[in-house]
């Protein structure tokens, strides 16, 4: 039998072989990166019986063969936070996550992420190794990042303070300056994330790192909070969003807390409702969790940035449209 | 009623928009890492034909738009309407002005069109890309002058004005692109 000629669907890469060998070396730069300040590389698993909490994420559900529901992992997260309370000490990881219907010219649903923990460090002190790492990945020297609070960040581009702003003044603002916005409902959160999405990252300036930190505690994540602001951190190239990181909420209480939290926001939305991770919560309560700081980073976005592309599918082998 | 999730969204599709049937031009899907994910879109609203930008939540969902795209054989017209004929049911459409448009002045009776339908309603017509038109009207032609540069106005037949050679007379049949309004060359019958 002789193979069609030329109707078949389109097979081939998006990413071009040079791209694919930049991606290789970047993963060894990576992982040299690490072994030079004695991180422990890990593996841990893919698929979890719980998923993250954030009720942002959308997990894909996978079934056993007995009709269990299982998640694909949206972060190695709560599994690397296991290993931490099992006494690890400073761990990292490079792996495959899954977010079911982020998909664009930034997003793919399925994506790498390098994901590091480092015990005793401060959020400032993992700040600096995190810009260390792009631009040892960057290949090239990079201007001292620029580092201003989730506040100032707002003042400077919008003068309206995120933290004492009405909801009203939030609206307000989108609607007069952004004529897309104009049916659109949101919650504070929702108007303080589509404000910093498009009209304050793209405010950064380009070709430089910007790193924001002091998130309101609404936004807290995992992270510690302290009174108003959260102890988070984000890092973009010009206004691209690279890592997220913080230092890391230790306590049982907290972490309970904020799983119920996501579990009320669920509800309230209709969202799928996924179980909460016992086993993280046994880890927080009976192991020892040290103080650390924890930050993962979009792998495919450094790539495509170190390529000088636009788009994941310039650096993707197959993006979610060629499979 | 078809709903559309934004999850579905992609150039091309057909929705609606203030009530008003529109496609999609742009879509991009914007999210921090932690927080609200949206779709920033572009849009053109058909019977406008503005284009104008939107930002959704992601998995909101949107009404579709039932617009279809259908060859027709144009007929006549009586001054407020103009008649298409489906060749394959010989169903009859009249269409207004508005969504006859630009094509108005291309079209002769048989031409075939590519009609939008919206709820079964013309919404736009689009004439043929190539037309064969007669000149109704031009200076003389100027006898040996096939250079074709210069040129000069024309009034074809169905009431566009076009550049041709100055070679062309009256009663000429051309070749014209409908789309750009360029003489293409001198056409047989």
């Amino acid at each position: 039998m002789t193979a069609p000629s030329s109707s078949g669907p389109p097979w081939r890469p998006g990413a071009t072989l040079t791209t694919l060998r930049l991606r290789a070396h970047l993963l060894q730069r990576t992982r040299a990166f690490f072994a030079t300040r004695e991180v422990l590389e890990v593996e841990t698993p893919l698929l979890g019986h719980a998923g993250a909490a954030d009720a942002q994420l959308a997990q894909f559900d996978v079934r056993l063969a007995q009709g269990e529901t299982l998640y694909l992992q949206t972060s190695p997260e709560y599994a690397m936070k296991r290993l931490l309370a099992a006494g690890s000490g400073s761990i990292y990881q490079i792996c495959k996550a899954f977010r079911a219907g982020e998909k664009g010219q930034l997003h793919n649903p399925e994506f790498t992420l390098v994901e590091w923990y480092r015990t005793g460090f401060t959020q400032r002190a993992l700040i600096d190794e995190t810009c260390a790492l792009i631009g040892d990945l960057f290949g090239r020297a990079l201007r001292a990042p620029r580092l201003l609070s989730y506040r100032e960040a707002f003042l400077q581009a919008l003068a309206i303070d995120p933290f004492v702003a009405p909801d009203r003044i939030l609206a307000d603002w989108a609607r007069r300056h952004d004529p897309g916005a104009a049916t659109l409902t949101l919650d504070r959160d929702g108007w303080l994330d589509f404000l910093f999405s498009m009209h304050v990252a793209p405010s950064f300036p380009r070709d430089r790192l910007t790193v924001i930190q002091a998130y309101p505690s609404s936004q807290a994540a995992w992270a510690r909070t302290e009174g108003d602001t959260a102890a988070r951190f984000e890092i973009y190239f010009g206004a691209t969003e690279l890592a997220n990181g913080f230092h890391e909420a230790t306590e049982w209480a907290v972490y309970k807390a904020r799983f119920d939290e996501q579990e009320r926001r669920r509800r309230a939305h209709g969202l799928p409702l996924i179980p909460a991770d016992v086993r993280l919560l046994a880890a927080l309560a009976e192991g020892d969790f040290p103080d650390c700081a924890g930050v993962a980073l979009g792998f495919d976005r450094i790539v495509m940035l170190a390529a000088g592309a636009g788009r994941l599918d310039e650096v993707i082998s197959f993006t979610i449209d060629r499979i | 009623m078809t709903t559309y999730s934004t999850n579905e969204f992609k150039n091309g599709l057909k929705i609606l928009i203030d009530s008003d049937p529109c496609a999609i031009i742009e879509n991009e899907f914007v999210k921090p890492g932690k927080g609200q994910a949206f779709n920033r879109v572009r849009i053109r609203n058909l019977k406008t034909g503005r284009v104008v930008e939107r930002t959704f939540k992601s998995g909101d969902t949107v009404e579709g738009a039932d617009v279809i795209d259908v060859e027709m054989q144009y007929l006549y017209n009586d001054g407020e309407f103009w008649y298409f004929m489906s060749p394959e049911t010989f169903e009859q459409l009249p269409a207004d002005r508005n969504a006859v448009g630009d094509a108005a002045k291309w079209i002769k009776e048989q031409s075939v069109c590519l009609i939008t339908l919206w709820n079964g309603v013309p919404l736009s017509v689009e004439p043929p890309n190539m037309m064969n038109l007669k000149v109704a009207e031009t200076d003389p032609g100027v006898r040996g002058d096939t250079s074709g540069g210069g040129g000069k106005p024309a009034t074809l037949e169905t009431g566009a004005v076009v550049r041709v050679p100055l070679f062309i007379n009256i009663g000429d049949t051309i070749k014209v692109n409908t789309q750009t309004g360029e003489y293409i060359s001198r056409a047989k019958e």
